[in-house]
């Protein structure tokens, strides 16, 4: 304990490290080296030399790890863990900060609003995210939520002339510090029953309790509603759709992607670390909100109009199946929640990203009307937004297919068998809305003449998230591989 | 004896500021009435011989969260809102809750008191709450989370200039 | 220990909680219902001095501290976003604030 900052603990900091620098450097360069408004998409680079400094630590980590046959390699005194599952979480959040950052640029530009920090920010809610999936105490957990949740307050607002945008920020605001004081509560609750703020201490000591303990129930039930609130899960999911409607679309395909990964790899660090012993108090709780979130989320969204208001009830319902993996509990299940956040990440960022190329100078393009006639006059984003609505409904060959099918055998394996028909009913329901989406497109009238027009970054982000969505589907073993190796030992 | 007088009178200037700024009309005296139980919640902190969080609360909390609050209630003109209702509709309801919900975990904290212990692996070596103990264990063992909170403070500075500021 | 026992620290910390839940539900004012939750987490802090008194470990303050930062951080962004509602829409009453609904 003499020494606190060995070559362990660097080498498992360095994609943190890289984030952080290059998070502070795109704010230094927006006005020291780029000052010019036309000189933006330079920061944009510099973002992608980041995120490959980034990729190459996680790399380097992995290599580590498999070439020494370790399952994990702690850091800080048990503070950070690299395991498979923080790696597999960590390369989600740098493709999907890649992809969401290439496509801003346009968008901004129309809304008027294009600033440095914004990229300066994505960066740093990324370091926020590193946190929250290779973080194994409750400071370092808790600071990364609020490193992560504070950088998208300000994300979500940052249209600041639009009501719409800032009443977003404040509504994801007033209920984030909500939440978070409520999730701070039970954290001092675990610190109370163990005298520790270590996971593996705090898992011991409330292991050691009997079950239904009363103090654990309540710092369990404190610590739920927290995580549920970040997770937008149903009863605790009336922030969603307001922030998403209200944000900027590619930060609301940010949101609902990485913000929404990195608050389930949080959840899984709390339930299958200090809480996985008190699992017959908090199943049926996670099985109430699960089944709520499905209700809710499928429901609300078939009478939606605003075309990104639907996606986040459709998020709503995804979160349902999501905490249902995490309900199976079995190996089946844990790797399906690992396959199921990436498979949702991909289809629900292409979704939004085909929206943020349907926003030109005179165009919103954010009510299913705006959509009619894509087919016409752009064939291509229109086939790739059929791809994104299939794989949202679950439908072979895409990889929202694979998603569902895990997440039902895990409920199949292990007995579950009222969630299972549940989960497949809502399915039915879900086929409905997405479809409300495609047949404006295919079948409609041509309303809008103005041509899309489109960038690089958009087509290259487009083609990323259409490719991964079709391929997982069509060939799902290697990404399967991945996620097999993300389950926490 | 004199430590239990001073926790009663810290006790009934954190609840009795508590329970006015939730009720008062008028931001400012709420803000106010927040100052009084900040201050309670400080000399609570004294008593349990935390020092350095005594002056922590002080200098931040008083000195800088309320003061923000203050300065933002006077830049938004607040008149208006004081002839409004002041409660929500539904506030029977919220006060119901809030009630069950405190009731809840007090119950549950008396029932369970004993079980507040340390975990057999950790030991209580850091004895004491000095502020050097703190200083000692800050920059060693959390050295991580102290520089996490320092990009939680660049967020802050960066995202409040740009929330604020009318041209970036 | 002679004095107070650390229940009723608990019992302070968890009515504080309880109070600070009631204003952000009931109150409808964003800056009110803003410092509520600053009451929470005060809640929050008392019952962790609390514990860490008791164990004589420094953690608790520790968490304390880390909770203040954020509470100071939140409350710098969460005002410079109530700001720019106000030079929106000219009031701060949540009921009134509604152009995201169905």
């Amino acid at each position: 304990m003499s020494q606190y900052y060995t070559s362990t603990d660097h080498f498992v900091l360095i994609p943190a490290l890289m984030l952080a620098l290059f998070g502070c450097a795109v704010l230094l360069f927006d006005f020291l080296i780029f000052p010019h408004p036309k000189q933006r998409k330079w920061l944009i680079v510099f973002l992608i030399i980041g995120e490959i400094f980034t990729g190459a630590g996680l790399w380097r980590q992995q290599s580590f790890l498999s070439s020494y046959g370790l399952n994990e390699l702690t850091a800080f005194n048990g503070t950070l863990t690299i395991d498979g599952f923080a790696l597999f979480f960590n390369w989600l959040f740098v493709l999907l900060s890649v992809l969401v950052a290439i496509v801003s640029y346009r968008y901004l530009e129309i809304e008027n609003e294009h600033h440095g920090e914004y990229y300066g920010l994505i960066l740093l809610a990324q370091c926020g995210m590193f946190f929250m999936a290779t973080g194994t105490d409750l400071i370092t957990l808790f600071l990364g939520l609020e490193l992560t949740a504070l950088s998208f307050y300000v994300m979500v607002g940052f249209l600041r002339t639009q009501k719409r945008s800032n009443e977003a920020a404040m509504k994801y605001l007033l209920l984030g510090a909500f939440s978070s004081g409520l999730l701070v509560y039970g954290f001092s609750l675990f610190y109370g029953l163990s005298g520790s703020t270590k996971i593996v201490d705090v898992a011991d000591a409330l292991a050691a309790r009997e079950p239904g303990d009363p103090l654990v129930v309540l710092a369990m039930a404190a610590v739920a509603v927290g995580v549920l609130f970040k997770v937008s899960a149903a009863p605790f999911h009336m922030w969603a759709p307001d922030a998403y409607e209200g944000a900027p679309t590619t930060i609301t395909a940010f949101l609902a992607t990485g913000s929404k990964a990195a608050s389930f790899a949080f959840l899984m660090r709390i339930f299958l670390g200090p809480l996985e012993s008190a699992r017959p108090t908090w199943e049926p709780l996670l099985i109430g909100a699960a089944v709520l979130s499905l209700f809710i989320g499928n429901i609300a969204a078939v009478t939606q109009t605003n075309v990104k208001r639907l996606l986040a009830y459709s998020s709503i319902s995804h979160a349902g199946y999501i905490l249902l993996g995490l309900i199976a509990g079995n190996e089946t299940g844990l790797i399906g929640v690992a396959v199921y956040v990436a498979v949702y990440a991909f289809m629900t960022l292409g979704a939004f990203l085909v929206l943020v190329a349907l926003r030109r100078r005179d165009l919103i393009g954010e009510d299913i009307e705006d959509l009619a006639g894509l087919m016409e006059s752009s064939p291509g984003y229109a086939v790739l937004m059929l791809i994104f609505m299939l794989s949202l409904a679950g439908i072979p060959p895409t990889a929202g297919f694979i998603g569902k099918y895990y997440i039902l055998l895990a409920l199949i394996q292990t007995g579950h068998y009222t969630l299972a028909v549940i989960a497949a009913v809502f399915v039915a329901v879900a086929i409905y809305y997405y479809f409300r989406i495609v047949r404006a497109m295919f079948v409609s009238e041509r309303k809008e003449t103005a041509p899309l027009a489109s960038t690089f970054g958009i087509k290259v982000a487009l083609a990323v998230s259409g490719v991964l969505t079709l391929g997982i589907g069509i060939y799902p073993d290697p990404f399967l591989r991945m996620a097999g190796f993300s389950l926490i030992r | 004896m004199v430590s239990a007088i001073l926790f009663y009178l810290f006790a009934l200037m954190i609840l009795g500021g508590a329970v006015l700024m939730v009720t008062r009309r008028n931001a400012v005296h709420a803000a106010l009435w927040l100052v009084v139980t900040l201050l309670g919640v400080a000399g609570v902190f004294l008593l349990r011989s935390a020092e350095f969080l005594f002056v922590v609360q002080i200098m931040l909390y008083i000195g800088g969260v309320v003061l923000l609050i203050l300065f933002v209630i006077m830049l938004v003109n607040l008149d208006a809102e004081a002839r409004q209702p002041r409660f929500h509709r539904q506030w029977l309801l919220a006060l119901a809750c809030a009630v069950v919900v405190g009731a809840e975990i007090v119950y549950v904290l008396l029932s369970g008191l004993e079980a507040f212990r340390l975990a057999p692996a950790v030991t209580a070596v850091q004895t004491g709450g000095s502020t050097e103990r703190l200083a000692d264990v800050l920059f060693s063992e959390y050295l991580l989370p102290f520089e996490i909170a320092s990009i939680l403070l660049l967020v802050a500075i960066v995202g409040s200039v740009v929330m604020a500021k009318k041209r970036i | 220990m002679a004095g107070v026992p650390l229940a009723w620290y608990l019992i302070l910390s968890a009515i504080l909680f309880a109070l600070g839940i009631a204003g952000f539900l009931f109150r409808r004012n964003l800056i009110t219902m803003f410092m509520s939750i600053e009451l929470m987490l005060n809640a929050v802090n008392l019952s962790f001095v609390a514990f860490s008194y008791k164990f004589g470990r420094v953690d608790g303050q520790i968490f304390t501290f880390f909770v203040m930062v954020v509470a100071a951080a939140e409350a710098a962004v969460g005002l410079a976003i109530i700001l720019a509602v106000f030079r929106t829409r000219k009031t701060l009453a949540v009921d009134e604030i509604d152009s995201l609904k169905y």
